[in-house]
């Protein structure tokens, strides 16, 4: 049951993540694109989540917690970008 | 039961993250865009993370605590983040498809005369305003 679940779960996801990567390539404007990215990331934390369980495996934590962390960074830095037109002032 | 519950927790958690990412791709304006993915974020990063760590608290070496750690980072960022992109978007003046709030002179105007402009202030009745005449 658990492994059925599990491929229903890495469809859904990955239909997921092809949706905001559309998002991402038509956005209109730059906030939409930022806001694509940072969904990506998200989706690739649930994906990483998920095929832990799948392997039983509990090494990949360490990289979701990396993502989570960097994409972070990356969309706080972006929007800085945006909103003063430098990062670090 | 157990596997029933954690079933359960990663369906939930796929569904919202799919729901959430379609709202992205679906919504008309930036705005209203911006408010999908953060409930993937909340709701279907959660619960799998729940399922997750209810998935590996029930194997052989004792509890983990790996997912909180990633749900409290999520938890957190994810205000901080949609705030960011607000203030961005209406730094750039980014087309809503609401109309622009009316001013609040004709807002109060409204409300008090029911749509007819103010009576003057000299208008209004005063006191002994009928003895001096």
């Amino acid at each position: 049951m658990l492994s059925v679940v599990l491929s229903i779960a890495f469809a859904l996801v990955t239909a997921a993540i092809g949706l905001t990567f559309w998002r991402l390539l038509t956005g209109p404007d730059k906030p939409d694109r930022i806001l694509a990215l940072d969904t990506l990331y998200v989706n690739a934390i649930a994906l990483l989540v998920l095929l832990g369980m799948h392997l039983d495996s509990a090494l990949y934590f360490e990289a979701a917690i990396l993502i989570a962390m960097m994409g972070f960074i990356g969309t706080v830095a972006l929007c800085k970008y945006l909103l003063r037109g430098d990062i670090i002032e | 039961m157990l596997e029933i519950t954690i079933s359960v927790l990663i369906l939930i958690g796929a569904i919202f993250t799919f729901i959430g990412s379609l709202g992205l791709a679906r919504m008309p304006d930036f705005y209203t865009r911006l408010h999908g993915p953060t409930k993937a974020t909340t709701i279907g990063v959660g619960s799998l993370l729940i399922a997750s760590m209810i998935h590996f608290s029930t194997q052989d070496d004792g509890l983990s605590f790996h997912e909180v750690l990633v749900t409290l980072f999520l938890f957190i960022t994810a205000p901080v983040s949609a705030h960011l992109l607000s203030k961005a978007a209406l730094h750039l003046r980014i087309r809503s498809l609401s109309e622009p709030p009316p001013l609040v002179d004709a807002v109060d105007r409204d409300v008090l005369t029911n749509g007819e402009p103010l009576p003057r202030r000299s208008r209004a009745p005063r006191p002994n305003a009928h003895q001096s005449r």
